[in-house]
């Protein structure tokens, strides 16, 4: 029986090319969306080169000061100095370590007379140790350079081929940036610029910044990532931030309020715009309603379709049921109708999908991000579309099998 | 074979109530050809759709093969259609999706067979109704007479004892549906299958064993 209902299914969606073109493009264009999200998605939250210590790390990357009693509203927000960092931040008792760096920056350089943009960034010693970077060869810089304000760099792989080009080894080798020639010290694998806190070409001692690093003011262009013992002490760093914020100075007359949080990654990530309208909340919401819109949609559009399509067949219910076919047998028949087609737009889904993200990799729209179809994915997408088929499928097959037989040839 | 016990049929919807079927009683034997008459609107089609399980009366009984038939389950009732009964529609009711030989095949889809077995029915079937050389046409690319053929040899590719046809000439012109009319004949003779039919054509109706004659849904004849 499986064998005829395959094979009627087959002739009608040939037959009904316009049908069997929306649908297919419904279900295949929606899974797409989905899987490339979820690709990316995948990538920034699951894959956690080389902030590996994920769950026992809080993130710092923004204060703001506000100032209302002037009457009107003084504001002030973005990163942090590093003294602020070193000095507030690094005061806290329970984080074993405070990795501080700078946003990164871009300069120019010169090899072969041809220019290279390379982004640069400055650290830390315990950056190093907070964040597992792969070295290729070399290590970083220690403390002890830091402190001299020896002129070292470790560079990504990305910056090293397109510096060097094909060399072996560049351990010891010097690059150019700003006019400064830096010493390699080591070579590290690329990080996706969507961990924008940890990204860079190149990474530098903070000691060789041309910028004031002992400027005492609050706000500056470093972020900071504090890394506990143990799980358990995160919440213990989440409140004594808390409290050392509450209990800062004011900078000046113009404030009156200072916000600043560490934050888990997840929520560091997703919170954006301004303190007291709860950036985490939007975001969450948002993304949200989102996913929602993007998966119902086409789910109830489908549904619309179905109930359509089927509708116009009513006649052929009719002579269906007229001639022996049951109303279970006909609910099975347009399930499995709905089945094939789902599955189809999900193959077709997937194809596109691996098509779309080879092309976002190739084209390096987002700097190192290489996205990829993984098996969770490609599950999770195939569940999407089985769901779809039943719930496409068992509303219009249900209200269909209600129907009379005389109505329905009655309807043309 | 047929019989029907004081049969009413009532349409109900908010504002009417249809009397459409008004105490019809009805003795049909095997291998009777028995035609209907009577002006539209009088019942015609509502006794027919009765007769073939179709539709439920508001009130009376209706044996088959001395089997009562009021109670059956949806799954009951499709199989008994599937075995016993054949149908003929005025407007013929082919799937334009499948070709003829499917639309042909349909019915033994719904009881055990093989693939080869329904292959061999159908073409006997359409062999019948002389149209062994359309079996891959779909039925849009037919005339009237042929779409016609084609759903008598659906009818009865199920070997039905009963046939129940509406009108099945009335879309035709007199030469298809004097063609229509003698595979039926013929049928009825060479098979003994019973049929029913609903007419407008006094000549057709004259040529069957018996004509039963409607009213505003009663019997005058
Ligand atoms: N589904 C229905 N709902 C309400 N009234 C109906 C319905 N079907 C038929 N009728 C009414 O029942 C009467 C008989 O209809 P029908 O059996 O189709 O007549 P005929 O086939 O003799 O032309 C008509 O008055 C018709 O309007
Ligand atoms: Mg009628």
């Amino acid at each position: 029986m499986l064998k005829n209902y395959l094979k009627i299914a087959i002739v009608v969606l040939r037959r009904r090319k316009f049908f069997t073109f929306i649908s297919l493009f419904g279900i295949s264009f929606t899974l797409t969306i989905l899987i490339v999200l979820t690709a990316f998605i995948d990538k920034v939250v699951g894959d956690n080169y080389p902030d590996r210590k994920r769950d026992r790390s809080l993130y710092v990357n923004r204060l703001q000061e506000i100032g209302t009693r002037s009457g009107g509203i003084n504001s002030s927000s973005g990163g942090m100095s590093f003294y602020f960092l070193n000095h507030y931040a690094g005061s806290l008792k329970t984080p074993a370590k405070l990795a501080i760096s700078s946003n990164f920056n871009s300069t120019n350089t010169y090899v072969n007379n041809k220019k290279i943009v390379i982004n640069y960034k400055y650290t830390n010693a315990d950056f190093w140790d907070v964040l597992d970077f792969d070295f290729l060869e070399g290590k970083s810089f220690t403390k002890q350079q830091i402190d001299n304000g020896e002129r070292v760099a470790v560079i990504s792989a990305e910056i090293k081929k397109e510096y060097f080009g094909d060399e072996a080894s560049v351990v010891g080798k010097y690059i150019e940036a700003d006019n400064v020639q830096y010493r390699v010290s080591g070579v590290v694998k690329n990080v996706p610029i969507t961990l924008y806190m940890i990204y860079s070409d190149i990474y530098l001692p903070y000691t060789v910044s041309k910028t004031d690093y002992n400027n005492s003011g609050y706000r500056g262009n470093y972020t900071g990532i504090l890394l506990a013992g143990s799980k358990a002490d995160i919440s213990k760093i989440h409140q004594e931030y808390e409290q050392m914020v509450s209990r800062l100075p004011m900078e000046s007359k113009d404030f009156d309020k200072i916000f600043s949080h560490a934050e888990t990654f997840i929520k560091n990530y997703v919170s954006t715009g301004d303190e007291e309208k709860s950036g985490v909340a939007y975001a969450i919401t948002a993304i949200g309603i989102f996913a929602l819109l993007v998966m119902l949609l086409p789910t109830l559009n489908l549904v619309n379709i179905n109930v359509t399509r089927i509708m116009e067949r009513s006649s052929e219910i009719g002579v269906r049921k007229a001639f022996g076919a049951s109303s279970k047998t006909l609910i099975y028949q347009f399930i499995v109708e709905n089945l094939i087609l789902t599955f189809l737009g999900g193959l077709i889904g997937v194809v596109l999908s691996s098509v779309i993200l080879q092309i976002i990799n190739s084209a390096n729209l987002i700097a190192n991000l290489e996205l990829s179809l993984n098996f969770t994915v490609l599950f999770i997408g195939l569940l999407i579309c089985l769901v779809f088929g039943l719930f496409s499928g068992v509303y219009p097959a249900w209200r269909m099998s209600k129907l009379n037989v005389v109505n329905a040839l009655k309807m043309q | 074979m047929i019989s029907l016990q004081n049969i009413q049929k009532v349409y109900r919807t908010s504002t009417i109530e249809t009397l459409a079927l008004n105490s019809i009683n009805l003795n049909i034997k095997k291998g009777e050809f028995l035609s209907v008459m009577g002006p539209s609107g009088c019942g015609k089609s509502t006794l027919l759709n009765i007769m073939g399980l179709l539709d439920a009366p508001s009130k009376g009984d209706i044996n088959i093969d001395d089997q009562k038939l009021n109670n059956l389950s949806d799954k009951q009732l499709a199989q008994f259609r599937n075995k016993k009964l054949g149908f003929i529609f005025q407007s013929y009711h082919l799937i334009n999706d499948l070709k003829v030989l499917d639309n042909v095949m349909l019915p033994l889809l719904y009881r055990n067979s093989s693939e080869k077995e329904r292959k061999q029915s159908a073409s006997e079937a359409l062999g019948k109704v002389g149209l062994s050389n359309r079996v891959k046409h779909f039925p849009t690319q037919l005339s009237g007479g042929q779409k016609q053929r084609v759903a008598i040899a659906r009818a009865i590719v199920g070997k039905p004892e009963i046939i129940l046809a509406d009108e099945p000439t009335g879309n035709l012109d007199s030469a298809m549906g004097n063609e229509v009319m003698d595979i039926l004949l013929h049928l009825n003779k060479s098979e003994g299958t019973t049929i029913v039919m609903v007419t407008h054509d006094e000549h057709m109706a004259k040529k069957t064993h018996r004509l039963m004659r409607l009213f505003d849904g009663s019997q005058v004849q």
